[in-house]
């Protein structure tokens, strides 16, 4: 089969595999129908992601028909439409048990790296390195999927490919971090970053309730596209304007009530702070970049919620702990609890509540992924969502 | 500290077999000071020479396990990096290791899944084979370097059911071995695991047959072993991802558009 295999930085081939096979007799083997590029493989493609290794498959956003299951999954069927969710989970341990799917302690087969550098691992992740389980993604033509029976998700005939495809990872991201703002009356949230996920945070965000929601980018196209889509928006460029300044003067002076991390370790950004983590991040000093990180936890209210969908992986430097400490902050962040939101979002797609093909830019094949990775990362301003198709 | 002790050369540093730092850190101090130092000497300004510096020395730490400024403050991280494990490798070449892990199911469950000894092969990968010959008694083989076996008798010393199981390997084995496992009830998680296990190689050729069953790391061999028992009873399955697809495999090659 043909899979988007990585190469090492900023070098992704189109490479003939052998087919996947059965190893479990909990996995199922889909055929790919849609799948796409996640902003977070761009910190694969940059070369951020430690333990990537050469011929590795990426991929953790896909969809598809089933073809082939092992002996104990009893859901499925052959011929079966559906969504895989990118944390992979077993429903057996104490984590998954307690709704924390991302957090499943059998699903990551070599958790000893993540162990070191965290204490404790999480989830396997599909096509996200060898400390995240090592598992091939599903950029490619076909894809194995471990504990079958638990996480993909039946897609009924009525609903397109691209009406779903998100519900592999960046709509319930975006969701999660509203969810995780625990929203109530007359809140204002603001959302650093418009990519995919932050639109899918601005939307959930009103969903959930919010009042007022504030977006911050300096990426015109996107700035557009989340006025477009969501009529109530407020923009901040924050190219053209002090954010601080402007979210308070937004808010009464209060500040907003929760702020969102949509943008997360490759933080872009023009003040003295995001030049300095530059150059750390280049001497290997500090591995994330974390500006908007720093300037959402100086703009947040009192007593208010930092939510954090955006991806961090290593060491933070001058993180503004004396900010977060004096104002009694929460924070909340980590991978997607997916299976979780899956089937209620999947009834919020089916009900009208929200189309999420309004995030894809470009429509290519899967064999012009490598052209695809390159121009996702060099021109953001045109090149948003990229759906792939085999 | 002594004076003396300060002002070691270069030569005594690299020979000293005194380590002060653990591996984990060693790895990161080696790795990461390395890298400090290749891009320290492409730069050639003065801050390319103070980073090379202090890469170097970073480096040099890494490599050797030994860090002068710990030294100085009389700290050691050699133990403190093994989180729930003790483990020993005393004078006399005793492996002792003790573990624990908890597993979301119920200790009746767990105690009479490992008091068939004949299953502990599924999930402890050192093991061959192990065969029941009696009630008390069985048979141990486990593998050894260069495809040989290593085997001996074992018997249960100890049993109360759901609770806790001991076993010794029987007299006059070549490597004399013991093993304690106990279940302890949780009241909302599942069940807490205990395990201690003891070798003692004999001097020689066989026991430095033992020292490399086990490799550098035995505390790490057993958390991996506990933990393929936790996902064996848990999702009932112990995750594969050796066979599966990549750029790597020997029939790969880049396609032709």
């Amino acid at each position: 089969m043909k899979a988007v295999c990585w190469y090492g930085k900023h070098d992704v081939r189109i490479m003939d595999v052998p087919d996947p096979e059965i190893l479990n007799p909990r996995d199922a083997i889909i055929k790919i129908t849609t799948t796409a590029i996640c902003g977070s493989d761009l910190h694969l493609y940059n070369g951020y992601i430690p333990t990537m290794e050469e011929g590795d498959i990426l991929g953790h956003e896909f969809m598809g028909e089933v073809v082939e299951v092992g002996k104990d999954v009893k859901n499925l069927q052959k011929g079966d439409r559906v969504v895989v969710p990118f944390t992979i989970a077993c429903g057996n341990c104490f984590f998954c048990q307690r709704d924390l799917w991302s957090a499943c302690d059998n699903s990551n087969p070599t958790p000893g790296t993540v162990e070191t550098l965290y204490g404790y691992a999480g989830s396997g992740l599909f096509g996200y390195s060898h400390m995240m389980g090592g598992f091939a993604g599903g950029q490619a033509e076909y894809v194995r999927v471990p504990f079958a029976d638990v996480g993909p998700l039946k897609i009924p005939d009525s609903l397109a490919d691209e009406q779903v495809l998100f519900l592999s990872d960046i709509f319930p991201t975006g969701y999660m971090a509203a969810e995780n703002c625990d929203i109530r009356a007359g809140d204002t949230v603001a959302v650093w970053g418009c990519g995919p996920v932050g639109q899918f945070a601005i939307k959930s965000a009103f969903m959930l309730g919010a009042e007022k929601v504030i977006a911050i980018d300096h990426i015109p196209a996107r700035l557009k596209e989340a006025e477009r889509e969501n009529e109530n928006l407020t923009t901040i460029n924050f190219d053209d304007v002090e954010v601080y300044s402007k979210l308070k003067d937004l808010t009464g002076g209060r500040g907003p009530d929760s702020c969102i991390d949509a943008v997360g370790l490759e933080s872009h950004g023009t003040s003295p702070d995001a030049i300095l983590d530059r150059v750390k991040a280049a001497v290997y000093l500090a591995t994330d970049r974390p500006h908007a990180l720093r300037q959402a936890i100086f703009c947040c209210r009192k007593g208010g919620t930092v939510s954090i969908p955006g991806v961090y992986g290593g060491f933070l430097d001058k993180f503004p702990m004396g900010a977060a400490f004096g104002k009694g902050l929460t924070f909340k962040m980590g991978q997607t609890n997916m299976h979780k939101y899956m089937p209620k979002l999947l009834a919020a797609i089916e009900e009208g509540k929200i189309d999420p093909t309004f995030v894809i830019s470009h429509r290519l094949k899967l064999s012009e992924a490598p052209m695809a990775y390159d121009k996702f990362n060099t021109d953001k301003d045109v090149w948003r969502k990229i759906v792939l198709k085999p | 500290m002594k004076n003396s002790e300060k002002e070691k050369s270069l030569t005594d540093i690299l020979t000293n077999m005194n380590t002060n730092i653990g591996d984990n850190e060693r790895l990161v101090s080696a790795f990461g000071g390395s890298l400090l130092l290749a891009y320290g000497l492409k730069r050639s300004d003065a801050l390319g020479i103070a980073l090379a510096v202090l890469g170097g020395g970073l480096a040099l730490r890494g490599a050797t396990g030994h860090c002068q400024v710990y030294d100085a403050m009389g700290v050691d991280t050699r133990n403190s990096e093994d989180g729930n494990a003790t483990y020993s490798k005393g004078g006399s070449g005793k492996i002792h290791v003790k573990k624990s892990i908890t597993i979301n199911k119920p200790t009746s469950e767990l105690y009479s899944f490992w008091r068939n000894f004949e299953n502990l092969p599924q999930f402890m990968n050192h093991l061959e084979s192990v065969k029941n010959i009696d009630d008390k008694r069985s048979h141990w083989v486990a593998k050894a370097p260069l495809g040989t076996t290593v085997e001996w008798d074992a018997e249960i010393t100890s049993e109360h059911e759901n609770e806790r199981i001991g076993w010794k390997s029987t007299e006059g084995s070549e490597i004399p071995n013991s093993g304690v496992v106990e279940f302890l009830p949780t009241s909302t998680r599942g069940t807490e695991l205990k395990v201690t296990l003891t070798y003692e190689p004999p001097a020689g050729y066989l026991g430095s047959l033992v020292a490399k069953l086990f490799g550098e790391e035995p505390s790490q061999q057993v958390e991996e072993d506990l933990r393929r028992f936790k996902s064996l009873m848990e999702a009932g399955m112990i995750m594969k991802v050796e066979g599966q697809p990549s750029g790597r495999a020997p029939q790969a090659k880049e396609a032709t558009a």
